[in-house]
């Protein structure tokens, strides 16, 4: 057992993979001589050599179009874009074109890759450095999405996406890669679409992914010692999502919080709220409350941005006062 | 791509495809790294020397303010600061070679410019401290708020060279890009748009050599200027470090796209001395030599040398300049540390032009929440987590 920073767990996911897997490249803008800009590649160079880890032409297109096409040959490309945002810049080839191409071949094609990006705010980035894009790629059918907490998590999911028959998009917290945690030794592979319970109560369920995870935690905590016992879901898969788990532990509470670091409208908490809405009506004791971010751009002031997020405190007090 | 030496045009004699370093009998330059005054057949210039004290004034004073917002920024006031040490005479020598009605689109990087636009310093510092996205009216200012994601502005400046010429003005664009948004789609669909539509845009590249870690040869195996022959139109590579050669190529572009000859592609051949932010460390990618070369052909000394061997500038010139400098530092300085933070409320204005109902009720509900709190806003922003 190790204690691992989420940034070192990063290079330790692809360096497993890289190991056992000789089909696996990294490719990405400054992913080699620089160790990416987040530090969270650093030594693959070294250890793999060019041929397998490449620096990339600031071509966001070309760095997903490129893995895509290289995905048919039999690699199995691990493609980074820098920051979440940039999917924007090409969104073309994640869904016009990865997402679908095993629909529209008939099944012939596969497309085994994996988009790494950071994604989402807490370094005061700004509007075009910070978006949590989870729910755009949700809306991709085709496209799994994948959101590790923990630095273990994120090498065994990191692990399962690589050998995922489809692409998935990882999407690592930003704010979490300073963070450490603890990570068993040998190699670790995790399985999509499994959500974790990381504590229960019987007053409230709370459902978060990444860097809300921590946040739903620590509130938790502060419920308890007011006596508020609170169930914490960790899905860290929302496609494909463990509807099985989030059901029981609605189930268990009758109360559901979403804690949702993107903005409102469309979040993944919606598709969440609807879900139990339907099938397990019977079990709500009153409404299901989502706590998101607004519905605007992120700021970039460190005062604006802790406003914007979901706090510990905006969490805590949303429940306490929901729940009465 | 040459340039005809009599009709001050470049030919469109299609370009080799040659090794991106092959650049130094292609360069335009008016002033050696040694201060020299040199002729070019196309590009003259004619300068007093009061503009030439004038433009050194402005190299000194950019470079100033850019090292106090490095300083600010290892101090904790600023988030990040990207520098532009290095890149002084490309970004002055094309500012001014703009008129004010002349809009310029520019990256995250061009203050040298926007300090030609009489944008103030301090209205960067506020972007970079997190507290404004800017502050300029970029309508008043001809200056377009930095653009963070790599290369979109290229097309923003096409675009917006589209729609003058349908004003039936004779103003002219310019689009700052790096070397490293020379690969980005975006840069591509501009130069063909701007190509076809005979747009009045110059898209002004500054070769940095850099961007981030990945040297220009991971952009590109020609020299940058050279890919405009492919879309059909000129492309002039200019020593980036000679503030009157930048000036005079851009101001002849300019001219050549406002009289409705099209766009023009200037690749400005220049060295970022710093890191690409605060936020990164050259020395883990880069050798020291190499820095050491260009410190050689520095933008300033040049200029400087060449004022004082024609007697043009004397100490007591060169003197005030620096304490105008220093001036200006201070004031940047204190105008950084005094910023107000921003009201808390402000997150919710500017969403929609006029207003949205969600948007209205999450603003009513922080103001409440928020006002429930002895201290304010600052308690309920405790994002103690990370």
């Amino acid at each position: 057992m190790a204690q691992l920073t989420y940034r070192d767990a990063v290079r330790r996911g692809i360096a497993q993979e890289m190991r056992r897997d000789e089909r696996v490249v990294l490719i990405g803008e400054d992913v080699a001589a620089a160790g990416g800009v987040f530090k969270t590649t650093p030594g693959l160079l070294e250890e793999f050599g060019p041929r397998r880890v490449l620096d990339a032409p600031i071509s966001e297109q070309a760095i997903l179009g490129a893995a895509m096409g290289a995905a048919m040959t039999g690699l199995r490309p691990i493609a980074e874009i820098m920051f979440s945002d940039f999917l924007a810049v090409c969104w073309d080839m994640v869904a016009n074109e990865i997402a679908k191409t095993r629909y529209m071949t008939d099944g012939q094609v596969s497309l085994p890759l994996v988009i790494r990006t950071a994604n989402g705010g807490g370094l005061r980035f700004g509007g075009q450095h910070s978006q949590s894009v989870e729910n755009w790629a949700m809306a991709v059918p085709g496209l799994k999405v994948v959101l590790p907490a923990t630095p273990a998590d994120l090498i065994g999911l990191l692990a399962a996406a690589v050998r995922d028959p489809d692409p998935v998009l990882v999407l690592e917290p930003k704010a979490l890669y300073p963070v450490r945690g603890e990570v068993p030794d040998g190699e670790l592979l995790d399985t999509l679409g499994r959500a974790r319970v990381l504590r229960t109560g019987g007053d409230a369920t709370l459902v978060a992914v990444g860097a809300m995870v921590p946040r739903a935690v620590t509130a938790a905590e502060r419920m308890a010692e007011q006596g508020v016992g609170c169930t914490v879901v960790d899905l860290r898969s929302l496609v494909p999502l463990d509807v099985r788990t989030l059901l029981d532990a609605v189930a268990g509470t009758g109360r559901l919080f979403t804690v949702e670091e993107n903005p409102r409208l469309c979040g993944w908490g919606a598709e969440i709220a609807s879900i139990v809405a339907e099938e397990a009506f019977p079990a709500l004791r009153g409404p299901i409350v989502r706590i998101t971010t607004p519905h605007i751009p992120l700021p970039s002031a460190d005062t604006l941005e802790d406003l914007a997020r979901p706090s510990v405190s905006r969490i805590t007090d949303t429940v306490l006062k929901a729940l009465g | 791509m040459t340039v005809d030496s009599t009709a001050g045009a470049p030919t469109t004699a299609p370009a080799h495809g040659s090794p991106a370093d092959a650049g130094p009998p292609e360069l335009v330059q008016l002033l050696t790294p040694e201060g020299e005054r040199v002729d070019h057949p196309a590009y003259s210039l004619e300068t007093t020397p009061e503009e030439l004290r004038s433009i050194y004034r402005d190299l000194v004073l950019v470079r100033r303010f850019d090292s106090e917002a490095t300083s600010l920024q290892r101090q904790g006031e600023l988030g990040l600061w990207a520098s532009l040490l290095g890149q002084e005479a490309a970004q002055v020598g094309s500012g001014r070679a703009m008129r004010p009605t002349d809009y310029a689109f520019p990256t995250y990087r061009e203050h040298g410019v926007a300090w030609c636009k009489g944008v103030d310093p301090l209205n960067l510092l506020g972007m970079f401290r997190g507290v404004n996205h800017g502050g300029w009216d970029p309508n008043e200012k001809n200056f377009h708020l930095y653009t963070i994601v790599i290369g979109s502005q290229t097309l923003h400046a096409t675009g917006y060279a589209m729609g003058i010429t349908k004003d039936g003005a004779d103003d002219a664009v310019i689009a700052y890009f790096g070397d490293g948004a020379s690969s980005q789609g975006d840069v591509s669909e501009a130069f063909t748009f701007a190509s076809v539509y005979q747009a009045p845009v110059v898209f002004f590249c500054q070769n940095n050599q850099w961007a981030i870690s990945e040297p220009t040869e991971k952009q590109t195996r020609v020299p940058l200027y050279q890919r405009a022959s492919g879309f059909g139109f000129p492309g002039v590579r200019v020593d980036g470090n000679d503030v009157l050669a930048c000036l005079a190529v851009t101001r002849w572009a300019l001219d050549h796209a406002r009289t409705g000859q099209g766009p023009v592609l200037i690749e400005a051949f220049t060295y970022r001395m710093g890191a690409h932010t605060t936020s990164d460390d050259p020395t883990r990618y880069r050798i020291a030599e190499e820095l050491e070369s260009w410190k050689l052909k520095d933008p300033i000394e040049r200029l400087k040398a060449y004022l004082v061997r024609e007697g043009w500038a004397d100490s007591a010139f060169l003197e005030s300049v620096e304490a105008e400098s220093e001036q200006l530092a201070r004031r940047v300085r204190e105008g950084v540390r005094t910023m107000p933070d921003p009201d808390p409320s402000s997150i919710f204005e500017n969403v929609y032009a006029e207003g949205h109902a969600l948007v209205d009720e999450e603003r009513e509900g922080y103001l409440a929440y928020a006002s429930s709190f002895v201290g304010a806003a600052a308690e309920i922003t405790d994002g103690e987590d990370d």
